[in-house]
C-alpha cells in the first residue's frame, strides 16, 4: 500500500456491478476525478449510488470494471487496505468507545503507539472544533458533535478518498448548513478527494465541484453544478435537478443549437435541443424552470388562466392553467409590492430567452 | 388547581393482578424453601436438636466439598464449551440469508424439542463401549480397545453442553443483532482486520448476551440431574445427585437440606458474579 495522502485521483473506469439475482445496481460508469475535487453522486434512492459507494471503499467487489486511485487498481484490496475514509450516515460511532478512542481507532490498528495517536487524536478533535469532549461516550453527544467526530475519526487515517454517505440527512436544516460549510472547510484544508453521495440536490449542487447525477444504476450527467442545473444532457436530470414545468409539443424545424416547438399550449417557442439533434414533425417535451418563465403584456407566448398564488417568502410562485389543460408553475422574485395575482386572471406567459427551455424527445 | 380532584395517577398499577403468582410463589416456593431452612438447622435425622452441625459436617468433609467443587468446576466447563460453540453459531446467524437463519435457528433449538431422556440416552447409544464413535473407529482402525467415553467427565461435559447450547445461543444471537452492521464496516474502513474487529468491537459489544447466556448454562448444566447421572454412572457425583442420594436412600433429611441451602448458596453466589459483570458491562452498546 503506498503511503496514503490528500489529494489523489479517483478514476472510476467502465465499473458495472450485477446482483447476484442478475439484476444491475450499476451499468457501465465512468467517472474520472481528479485530485482534490469535491464530487456528489446525486440520485433518487435505489438508484445505485449506494452501491457504487460501497465499490469503491472495497465492501462490495464489482462485476467489471476498474478502481483506480492515484496510480492503483485497488480492486485486488480489501476494505482494511484501501486507505479510503467513510463517514457513514448513521456516523456509526463505537458506542463502547471515548470520543478519543473513536478517533485513535484506525491509528492503533496501523500500530502507531499511544502517545503519538492520543496527540494525534486531540489534535483532529481541535481540528473538528470538538477538542473539551475526548473522554465522554458518542451517546453524550448530540447529533452534529457525532458527525465532527465520525468526521476526525475518518481523518485520523489520513486517507487518499473520502466518502460520506448521506452525511447530513439525520441533521435538522440549521445544522445542515452549518455542517455542510464545517466540512468543505475540512476539504479545503486536507485538500482531500472527497465522494458525498446524497438524494438531495441543493447539497450536491451547493457542495461539489462537479455532481454525478445517477438514475437507474446509469450514469446521467456528470459536470459542473452549473451544466447540470442549466444545461441537463437528459430529461430525467432536467426534472430531478431544481422543478420544472414539462410541456409537450411537436418540433417544426430543428438544427443543433436551436428548434422551433410547438407546444400543445398554443404557442411556438424557440428551445435549445438538449441530448441530441431532433426530428422535424417529433413528439418532444420541453423544459422551463418556474423562474425562467414570465409574464408577458402583449399577445407572445402562451395564454393561461391564474389558479392560485403562494407567496413564499423571497419568491412567489404562481399555478397557471395552459389552454391544453396542463399545469405550470411561475416563480417570480419578490421585488417592491409584487402583486399577488386574483385566481381566474388570464395571463399570457413566455420563457425569459431561449436558451433556457430545454427540449427533449419524448419517450412515449 | 388545590381544590381540583385529584387526578388518578396513571403510571402505578395495582398489584392484584400479581397476587394469584405471588400466592403461589409463596405457598409452592418460598414455604418449603423455609421449612428445608428450618431443618437443615437440626442435628440429628429425627429433628429434635437443634444445631449447626450439618453444615459444619458438610464444611469440614473432604468428600462432600469435593462433590460441590466438582459440580462447579463442572458448570465452567459445560458453560465454556458453549460460549466457544455457540459464539461462531450466532455470528454465523448475523450474516446468512433468511433461509439459513431458519435452519440454524431449527438446529439451535433442536435440543429443547426433545425430550431429556431421550436425548440423554441417544448420548449413551454415541459414547458407549460399543457406541456409535467405538464402533466407527474400531471399524477404520484407528483404535484397539474401545474408548472410555461414557461415565467420563468429558462424556457429561459433552452430553450437558448439547443439551444446554440454545441457552447459550439464543442470548448471543440477540446480543449480535443488537450491533450495527455498519460498525463492522467502519473497523474494516479504518484499516482493522477481522480479528482486530472481533475482539475489539463485536465482543465487547456482545458482551450483555455472553455474560446472559453464561448464566443460563451454567445454572441449567449444575442441577441437571438425569443427564449428569446417566451419563455419569455412579463413579461421577454431583450435587444434585448426592443429595438425592443423602434424602431418599439415606433418608438423612437435615444433612440433604443443609447440602441443598449450600449448594443454592454456591449458585447464588456464582449467578450473582456473572450479573455484576453484566452490570458493569451495560455501560457498552446501551443506546
Amino acid at each position: 500500500m503506498a503511503e496514503a495522502q490528500g489529494g489523489r485521483s479517483l478514476v472510476v473506469d467502465a465499473v458495472t456491478h450485477r446482483y447476484p439475482s442478475g439484476a444491475l445496481a450499476v451499468e457501465n460508469i465512468n467517472l474520472d476525478i481528479k485530485g482534490g475535487e469535491i464530487i456528489a453522486l446525486l440520485g433518487p434512492s435505489g438508484c445505485g449510488k449506494t452501491t457504487l459507494l460501497r465499490i469503491i471503499a472495497g465492501f462490495i467487489a464489482q462485476t467489471q470494471g476498474r478502481i483506480i486511485i492515484g496510480d492503483d487498481i485497488v480492486d485486488a484490496l480489501p476494505p482494511n487496505k484501501r486507505a479510503v475514509g467513510i463517514v457513514f450516515q448513521n456516523y456509526a460511532l463505537f458506542p463502547h468507545l471515548s470520543i478519543s478512542e473513536n478517533v485513535a481507532y484506525g491509528l492503533a490498528a496501523r500500530g502507531v503507539d499511544k502517545t503519538s495517536r492520543q496527540r494525534e487524536a486531540q489534535r483532529l478533535l481541535e481540528l473538528v472544533q470538538l477538542p473539551t469532549m475526548a473522554e465522554r461516550l458518542p451517546r453524550q453527544l448530540s447529533g452534529g458533535q457525532q458527525q465532527r467526530v465520525a468526521l476526525a475519526r475518518a481523518l485520523a487515517i489520513k486517507p487518499s478518498i473520502l466518502l460520506l454517505d448521506e452525511p447530513f440527512a439525520a441533521l435538522d436544516k440549521n445544522l445542515r448548513l452549518d455542517m455542510q460549510i464545517e466540512v468543505k472547510r475540512l476539504q479545503r484544508v486536507s485538500g482531500i478527494t472527497t465522494l458525498i453521495v446524497t438524494h438531495d440536490q441543493e447539497e450536491a449542487l451547493s457542495m461539489a465541484d462537479r455532481v454525478a447525477v445517477l438514475s437507474h444504476g446509469k450514469l446521467e450527467q456528470f459536470g459542473t453544478p452549473s451544466d447540470v442545473y442549466d444545461r441537463p444532457q437528459t430529461l430525467f436530470v432536467n426534472t430531478f435537478v431544481g422543478s420544472t414545468n414539462r410541456m409537450p409539443g411537436v418540433v417544426v424545424s430543428a438544427d443543433r443549437t436551436a428548434a422551433k416547438v410547438r407546444l400543445d399550449a398554443g404557442t411556438e417557442i424557440i428551445a435549445r435541443p438538449a441530448g441530441g439533434t431532433l426530428s422535424e414533425g417529433g413528439r418532444v417535451t420541453v423544459c422551463i424552470r418556474p423562474e425562467h418563465l414570465q409574464f408577458v403584456g402583449d399577445e407572445t407566448g402562451f395564454a393561461g388562466v391564474v389558479g392560485m398564488s403562494l407567496p413564499l417568502g423571497a419568491t412567489v410562485v404562481h399555478e397557471v392553467t395552459t389552454a391544453d389543460g396542463s399545469g405550470v408553475k411561475v416563480s417570480q422574485a419578490r421585488i417592491g409590492e409584487t402583486r399577488a395575482l386574483e385566481s381566474g386572471a388570464a395571463v399570457r406567459l413566455a420563457p425569459l430567452a431561449p436558451s433556457l427551455a430545454n427540449a427533449f424527445p419524448a419517450t412515449l | 388547581m388545590g381544590a381540583a380532584p385529584a387526578a388518578r395517577d396513571v403510571t402505578s398499577y395495582g398489584m392484584g393482578l400479581a397476587a394469584p403468582l405471588a400466592l403461589f410463589f409463596l405457598v409452592f416456593f418460598v414455604a418449603p424453601l423455609l421449612q428445608l431452612f428450618w431443618l437443615s438447622l437440626h442435628n440429628d435425622t429425627a429433628g429434635l436438636h437443634w444445631g449447626l452441625g450439618q453444615y459444619l459436617h458438610f464444611l469440614t468433609d473432604p468428600f462432600s466439598l469435593g462433590v460441590l467443587g466438582s459440580t462447579l468446576l463442572l458448570g465452567a466447563e459445560v458453560t465454556a464449551v458453549c460460549l466457544v460453540l455457540g459464539f461462531p453459531i450466532a455470528w454465523l446467524y448475523q450474516r446468512v440469508g433468511p433461509k439459513l437463519q431458519t435452519v440454524i435457528i431449527l438446529i439451535v433449538l433442536l435440543p429443547l424439542l426433545t425430550s431429556v431422556v431421550v436425548r440423554t440416552f441417544a448420548w449413551i447409544v454415541i459414547l458407549g463401549r460399543q457406541g456409535i464413535i467405538n464402533a466407527t473407529l474400531q471399524s477404520l482402525g484407528l483404535i484397539d480397545t474401545p474408548l472410555k467415553l461414557l461415565y467420563t467427565q468429558f462424556g457429561v461435559v459433552i452430553a450437558l453442553a448439547q443439551v444446554q447450547m440454545p441457552l447459550m445461543t439464543l442470548p448471543l444471537i440477540t446480543a449480535l443483532g443488537r450491533i450495527d452492521p455498519n460498525l463492522d464496516d467502519a473497523s474494516c474502513s479504518l484499516g482493522a482486520g477481522s480479528w482486530r474487529t472481533f475482539f475489539r468491537i463485536v465482543l465487547p459489544l456482545s458482551l450483555p448476551g455472553v455474560i446472559a447466556g453464561c448464566t443460563l448454562t451454567y445454572a441449567a448444566a449444575i442441577t441437571a440431574f438425569i443427564t449428569q447421572s446417566l451419563i455419569g454412572g455412579g463413579q461421577m457425583l454431583f450435587m444434585p445427585m448426592y443429595l438425592y442420594q443423602q434424602a431418599s436412600t439415606l433418608q438423612n433429611w437435615p444433612f440433604a437440606a443443609a447440602i441443598s441451602i449450600i449448594f443454592l448458596l454456591a449458585v447464588l453466589a456464582v449467578v450473582s458474579v456473572f450479573t455484576t459483570l453484566g452490570r458493569m458491562s451495560r455501560g457498552y452498546g446501551g443506546a
